[in-house]
């Protein structure tokens, strides 16, 4: 049963990312989108029969912009799922260690003060890069104590964290006294895949998620462990604290690089793990790598409803999940409720 | 064979364990007894390194525990653990497998061996007819069950097992001792109920406040002068179905210790 829902699921994001390409305020027949990407990547040959702004809506700006939702999608949903299990709170989203915080205060700092450190136009992302590892850093500094990390202190460690740098960015935008950088943080804040292109931030963020997703469902059996407690994983010769620390680089690394791409979007990591629960049952080595799919199509659709929706004008695509995601989350807490009854 | 010599441990400043030793010998089921705060699961947690002794050394099959890894360990000794009910929501045929995690290799499928061993611990505690639910909408009882199941799973030299019988019904704790007597070879187990140790384990250690104060067959530890002194109440010893047994009264109740 599981090996259906990741079949169907590839399919699924196969469709939607010729979809996601296809679909904008400008509309290219889907036949068309699969010309030109089949002409891209593996050099067709045959008579270019599509117009060059065609060409470069298809290939420069709509499939990196698809794909980078597909990995921010799957980075945040297993990130998401791994925190969760770690902590045993199935409230607990990608941005409990900080590191969203971290990254938005980075952010803010750079566009509001224009750190321009001679890093060019990856300031932003470079920026909001440091900002999550040092908050994640943070966090795991006052979470340890005696050498130990357990889920409650590393629960109320990230909040405080959290909080915390929240007041920070909110200093920075109140003291910078700029309209407009004030919008663009706030925009960056609700997360947004516009600043997508080929390059090497993209093949970053496609090289650690994928690392992430494989660790992960390889680590299946002891994440399950874990889930279940730390005498438990113990017992099955899983030393709890070691692997803890562990997964929390791993994760840390693996949000701070989706955050810093697209800013902090929202609900994703939190309600795309419940989903694949309820899909295919909770055992890691089987629900991670269908958390990451799910998440890459739920993050593909977002942002083309972003796109769409007041074209040519763009919804921040936090807002999409949000309203997506809410509805999901409280039928999901009832339904919860209903079995633990 | 577990051994453990001399252990000494204490939580913060406040001194748990003075010297405590005990011996697990293969086919022999080994209970831990004593009042609250005595230190038995203290001592047990230290037998599979959930705890490391202050002073004092614990060896499995004659190597230092400390010099192995915890996989190692997980592979001669197989715990139940007295966890929190975890909300988790794995099925109980997924929480048995687990037991199989330390014998897999970190790329290693589950295979038909794995399968195997699984249904027949299921098998052996009755839980065959429970694999498909979810462990967290079981009784306390099936719980316990699950779990011993999931330890006899791992397929490890020896069972530990922390309070098995708390929070179950009289029915279920002579169910799931009567199940460690039969499936276990070798097994420590940390119990409250003096009559229960008396039925079910072949070796007792008596720890009052940190330290041994009796160790060997029941028809010894269980002596009423000294249970009367560690546990404070008075004790008075029958026999039933050739085990001693132990009758409880408040000690200025007692008129025989009165008029003595």
């Amino acid at each position: 049963m599981a090996r259906r829902w990741t079949a169907g699921l590839l399919a699924v994001l196969l469709l939607s990312v010729v979809a996601g390409t296809a679909l904008g305020a400008i509309h290219v027949p889907f036949g068309s989108v699969v010309q030109v990407v089949g002409h891209h990547l593996f050099l067709l040959p045959g008579e270019q029969t599509w117009s060059a702004p065609r060409d470069s809506i298809v290939w420069e700006v709509r499939l990196p912009r698809v794909l980078l939702a597909a990995v921010v999608g799957a980075g945040l949903a297993v990130s998401g799922m791994a925190l969760q299990a770690m902590v045993r709170n199935l409230l607990a989203d990608p941005y409990l260690l900080g590191v969203s915080s971290g990254a938005s205060t980075g952010a803010a700092a750079a566009i509001l003060f224009g750190v321009t450190l001679g890093l060019g136009e990856h300031v932003l992302s470079a920026s909001a890069f440091v900002g999550a590892i040092a908050a994640s850093t943070l966090v795991y500094v006052v979470a340890r104590s005696a050498g130990r990390v357990t889920s409650t202190r590393l629960l109320l460690a990230g909040v405080a964290v959290g909080y915390a740098l929240q007041a920070v960015t909110s200093f920075l935008i109140f003291a910078s006294d700029s309209a407009e950088g004030a919008r663009s943080v706030m925009f960056w804040l609700l997360g947004s895949l516009a600043l997508a292109a080929w390059g090497q931030p993209l093949a970053v963020a496609v090289v650690v998620v994928l690392l992430a997703v494989a660790v992960l469902t390889v680590l299946g059996r002891q994440l399950d462990a874990l889930a279940v407690g730390d005498e438990t994983a113990l017992a099955l010769g899983v030393p709890p604290e070691r692997f803890r620390t562990g997964l929390l680089v791993l994760v840390a690394l693996c949000v701070a690089v989706v955050v810093s791409a697209a800013g902090a979007v929202g609900f994703v990591g939190l309600v795309v793990p419940h989903l694949a629960r309820r899909a295919v049952g909770a055992a890691h080595t089987r629900a991670v790598p269908v958390a990451a799919l799910m998440g890459a199509i739920l993050l593909i659709w977002a942002d083309v409803v972003a796109r769409v929706l007041l074209a040519p004008q763009e919804i921040p695509i936090g807002i999409i999940t949000a309203v997506v995601g809410a509805p999901f989350l409280l039928i999901l807490v009832r339904r919860l409720q209903a079995t633990a009854a | 064979m577990i051994v453990a010599e001399n252990l000494h441990f204490g939580y913060d400043a406040r001194p748990v364990l003075h010297g405590v030793g005990l011996e697990a010998r293969p086919g022999r089921v080994l209970g831990l007894l004593g009042p609250n705060g005595s230190g038995k699961t203290t001592a047990l947690r230290m037998l599979y390194g959930s705890l490391r002794p202050a002073r004092g050394r614990v060896t499995v099959g004659g190597r230092p525990l400390a010099t192995l890894r915890p996989r190692e360990v997980a592979q001669q000794i197989a715990v139940v653990v007295q966890e929190s009910d975890a909300d988790t929501m794995l099925t109980v045929r997924e929480m048995v497998t687990l037991g199989r995690l330390p014998r897999l290799g970190t790329f290693q499928r589950t295979g038909p061996a794995d399968r195997h061993a699984v249904d027949a611990a299921l098998a052996r505690v009755g839980a065959t007819h429970l694999a498909a639910r979810a462990y967290a909408e079981l009784s306390g009882g099936e719980r316990q069950r699950v779990l011993v199941a999931r330890a006899l799973a791992q397929e490890a030299d020896f069972l530990l097992l922390d309070e098995p019988t708390n929070h179950l019904d009289i029915r279920y704790q002579h169910e799931v001792l009567g199940l460690v007597r039969d499936v276990a070879t070798s097994a420590v187990v940390v119990l409250h109920d003096l009559n229960l140790a008396a039925r079910y384990c072949d070796d007792l250690v008596l720890l009052d406040r940190g330290r041994v104060a009796a160790a060997g067959p029941p028809g010894l530890v269980l002596d009423p002068d000294l249970l009367e002194r560690v546990y404070g109440i008075g004790v008075t010893r029958t026999e039933a179905a050739g085990h001693p047994q132990l009758l409880f009264h408040p000690l200025a109740a007692n008129p025989e210790r009165i008029s003595a």
